[in-house]
């Protein structure tokens, strides 16, 4: 750590450090944010982006950068920060990681800081007439400045960029999305294949994508916002309805957090469950994508055959969390009740059931020669676009990309598990699909090592720690990420250490794989046929209410 | 083996001898029409009924059961909700076209539905160029699949026009040679003489690896003009969420969905008749007494048996593969297709004048 400090000393000689935080802390004046930015990619090789959480602190707004650097796995975040509330401006980083494009549109929707340089400054998620900011704390949620309204926005084609020149003088320059002569294709909101309400836009050649431009937040909740005005588990609730194909890792890095905020230790029974029902969440996840991405392609039949085996964990599911689909399982210090009786022995016959099945997808949809034309070299990912645009999960594996945080960042139980990280190299389509039908593979193996846990645990245990009633954190900020099915989930929690009698979160920000996930569409797409932008996204395998938090 | 002709000249003459040439004839050809829209509608009844149960089967699921006894009045009870659907028109659509293309499409398959054979005896049409005739209107259909997408004013239903002239014109080729492969051996363009020509062996055993070959291509190429899994690409549902028939609703979007249906009929029909004899009984030439038991079936249960055994082929198909892209459907035609049908097809010749067939 102390070396890092020294290199970014020398760097960048007005930055301040702060070690007394889980992380290291660099304070950063904005006017040197760039050249710093820049440095810590070329020089330190902090080559991936993991959040980008703007915060009002009140007296300033700004944001807070986590880093990592993917050789030696070492983190730090960077904070920077403005006192200007009129207008609020900051550099952009998007010229040095990629997908800095779309967390720092987040940031501007909520937070109205405008980033210098930047491409294209438009709300990401809210409507483009929308007043206000809404996560900014002097937020005005008065419903008459924003009606519920009927028609669609007119000017949904403009954009622009604050561009700075050398003499520091920052211009605005209205843009157009799409040019005039372009033939623009709406996919989406309703469309059978984006898998919820997302929508693209898709300037086309005859049948070729030209450029595709992402509308998103038709279903965004605010999840944000909701949060900070609940408790800390009563707000662990909206945390599955996310990704609700990854709702038990969600809550799983959520409570992690404020565990690690609170410093309680979670019985090893509770660890155990935990990491039973995020495997068994990841197989159901794959095995939906599994569906998903061979019905998309037209396969209707493998979609099934996907549906069939999913059944059995939802059962499992059923029995011990009392639901299928939200399983409000976990809770702060270890799992709300225990197990099933039978708990065990049914993951043992799901586990079985799997893979005895998995053969069979393959023989249905991997081998056949149609299937391998759609989906071979299509939307390649180069493993440098991977890092670049922070593409975790099963997909950024696809490009070779060394970033299961299982791996890299062990929680839980998972250093005293044995399996593999599954990785890929040629980052096509048929890469991420194979990733995940191996993962399913990898996952079985963790679900049977957890099985023989449980015989060792026994039937009843310890499966929650004492935690006191009303749960308070002191003030400062953490970072958890966890695996979930699509790739590194990451919560970012503030606390100002106030509040009477009860206290709500200051800040929490969600940093969701999905979310990077439609960054890489438009590169991915470009040049590819309109039946490939279906098959790119099918295999990103995206869930829309994790993008739209 | 019964002969229906029997039945119809004792209707003609009946009516010969009470009424004049003319009116005669227009009554039959009034009966014949009512028959042909009446075994239209039943047989699409039927085979909606008979793909949900397939794919039901294959998908291991049980397909439609609650409406009737194993779900048969399901079929009635969509017709029935889809005639009762208000017809929408869009604003700023050709209207004209918007409301013909359905009806050629229909039209289309209907002529094509009347050329089938039946049963011994039993054909609606049967002119010298029978197959010729079957190969022309089936082109119609195209032409209002494209009137449809171009009308609608959608760009979804243009590219799925677009990617269904592309492709049906391309298939109607390998469609065409296959045929003409066929022709070649039987002599006769003829429907009733095509099916007299298999009299003592389907052409799919008597007609070598030729006949092996222009089969495997027939299929591939019929399933492609059909517009058929994995060639659905005019309708691409996770594309381009209907295709061509997007913007159509009741019994508009019903005549197009009638017409997919009737044409999986009739290329298993017209693959029946080229390959599988038509309602000719299965006969092993020195088995008397099989082929004498084979000739108590009545010819229209042969010829139906065929149409489903090979609709079941086109549907098994269709539940499991996945959908090919245009670039890949063109190249498999061109590229692979035709040369191989035409190549074939100088096999065939080759063969027929060698007299290499049995």
């Amino acid at each position: 750590m102390a070396n890092i400090q020294e290199k970014i000393s020398a760097l960048c000689p007005s930055a301040t450090f702060d070690e007394s935080g889980e992380l290291l802390l660099v304070n950063v004046p904005d006017e040197n944010w760039h050249a710093l930015a820049k440095a810590l990619k070329e020089e330190l090789h902090f080559d991936l982006l993991n959040a980008v959480a703007g915060v009002d602190w009140k007296e300033s707004l700004g944001c807070m950068y986590y880093l990592t650097n993917t050789e030696t796995q070492e983190m730090i975040h960077v904070k920077v920060a403005t006192t200007d509330r009129e207008t609020p401006r900051l550099h952009t980083v998007s010229d040095v990681w990629a997908v800095a494009n779309y967390q720092e549109r987040e940031v501007y929707d909520f937070f109205g800081i405008e980033f210098i340089n930047h491409p294209d400054m438009r709300r990401f998620f809210l409507r483009n007439d929308w007043v206000g900011y809404p996560l900014r704390k002097d937020y005005d949620a008065n419903p008459e400045l924003n009606p519920l309204r009927l028609e669609a926005e007119e000017n949904e084609d403009d954009t622009y960029a604050l561009v700075e020149d050398e003499k520091g003088e920052i211009k605005r320059v209205d843009k157009k999305v799409f040019g005039p002569d372009e033939y623009v294709i709406n996919v989406g909101p309703q469309h059978p294949s984006t898998h919820g309400v997302m929508r693209y836009r898709a300037a086309i050649d005859g049948e070729v994508v030209k450029k595709v431009d992402v509308v998103s937040g038709y279903i965004h909740r605010g999840i944000e916002k909701l949060c900070e005005d609940l408790t800390y588990p009563s707000m662990l609730l909206y945390t599955e309805r996310m990704d609700y194909m990854g709702a038990h890792m969600n809550r799983h890095a959520t409570c992690l957090c404020i565990e690690k905020a609170l410093g309680i230790e979670v019985p090893h029974r509770a660890e155990v469950i935990r990491m039973m029902m995020d495997e068994l969440m990841r197989l159901s996840s794959h095995l939906l994508s599994y569906g998903c991405l061979t019905m998309d392609q037209g396969a209707t039949t493998a979609f099934f055959y996907g549906f069939r085996e999913r059944e059995l964990i939802y059962d499992i599911f059923d029995k011990t969390c009392g639901a299928r689909m939200s399983m409000s399982y976990d809770t702060i210090g270890g799992v709300v009740r225990d197990v099933d009786p039978e708990f065990v022995n049914d993951v043992r016959k799901a586990c079985d059931a799997i893979e005895k099945a998995i053969p069979e997808y393959h023989k249905l949809f991997s081998g056949n020669v149609i299937a391998l034309g759609r989906m071979k070299d299509v939307g390649t990912l180069s493993l440098e676009d991977a890092k670049n645009y922070a593409i975790t999960g099963p997909s950024g594996r696809a490009s070779g990309f060394h970033c299961d945080v299982r791996k890299t960042q062990p929680y839980s139980l998972y250093n005293e598990v044995e399996f593999d990280e599954v990785v890929y190299e040629n980052g096509d389509s048929f890469d991420r699909y194979m990733v995940r039908m191996k993962e399913m593979e990898q996952s079985i193996k963790i679900l049977r090592q957890c099985c023989d846990m449980m015989d060792k645990e026994g039937h009843q245990g310890e499966f929650c720690a004492k935690v006191p009633k009303i749960i308070k954190l002191p003030a400062g900020h953490w970072y958890q990420q966890v695996e979930a099915s699509r790739g590194a989930f990451g919560v970012y929690l503030e606390s100002d250490g106030e509040g009477k009698p009860f206290q709500h979160p200051y800040r929490i920000h969600f940093q969701s794989p999905c979310f990077n996930l439609v960054g890489v569409v438009d590169l991915t797409c470009k040049d590819n046929l309109i039946a490939d932008l279906i098959t790119i996204t099918a295999s990103l395998d995206y869930v829309i209410p994790d993008i739209d938090r | 083996m019964f002969d229906f002709g029997i039945v119809t000249k004792w209707i003609n003459d009946l009516l010969l001898g009470v009424m004049p040439q003319w009116l005669a004839t227009t009554i039959e050809c009034a009966i014949v029409g009512v028959a042909l829209l009446l075994m239209y509608s039943v047989i699409a009844i039927i085979y909606i009924f008979y793909e949900r149960k397939v794919c039901g089967w294959i998908q291991c699921r049980l397909g439609p059961m609650r409406v009737g006894p194993w779900g048969l009045l399901q079929v009635f009870a969509d017709v029935f909700k889809i005639l009762t659907k208000e017809l929408i028109t869009l604003w700023d659509t050709d209207r004209l076209l918007f409301m013909l293309a359905p009806y050629f499409v229909v039209v289309a398959s209907m002529l094509m539905f009347a050329c089938l054979p039946w049963g011994n005896g039993l054909q609606m049409i049967d002119m010298n160029i029978g197959v010729f005739f079957i190969a022309a209107v089936s082109s119609i259909g195209v032409l209002g699949i494209l009137l449809a997408g171009w009308s609608s004013n959608s760009k979804y239903t243009l590219i799925g026009a677009m990617r269904s002239g592309a492709q049906m014109v391309s298939y109607e080729i390998s469609t065409g040679i296959a045929m003409m492969t066929v022709i070649c051996l039987a002599g006769t363009m003829s429907i009733s003489g095509i099916v007299e020509a298999q009299k003592d062996g389907w052409f799919i055993f008597t007609g070598h690896i030729p006949a092996i070959i222009a089969f495997v291509i027939y299929i591939i190429a019929a399933n492609a003009e059909n517009n058929r899994g994995p060639f659905d690409l005019p309708e691409a549902e996770h594309e381009l969420t209907a295709g061509y028939h997007t913007e159509y609703s009741g019994i508009h979007f019903g005549f197009f969905y009638l017409a997919e249906y009737l044409n999986l009929f009739i290329v298993s029909g017209i693959a029946a008749l080229l390959f599988l004899g038509g309602w000719m009984p299965l006969h092993i030439s020195g088995l008397d007494a099989f082929n004498n038991v084979m000739d108590y079936i009545p010819s229209p249960v042969w010829f139906l048996g065929k149409a489903f055994f090979m609709s079941f082929v086109f549907m098994w198909i269709r539940w499991s593969f996945p959908r090919v892209r245009i670039d890949q459907m063109l190249k498999l035609e061109w590229k692979y297709l035709m040369p191989l049908g035409l190549f074939n097809l100088v096999l065939m010749a080759l063969c027929v004048s060698f007299g290499l067939h049995f």
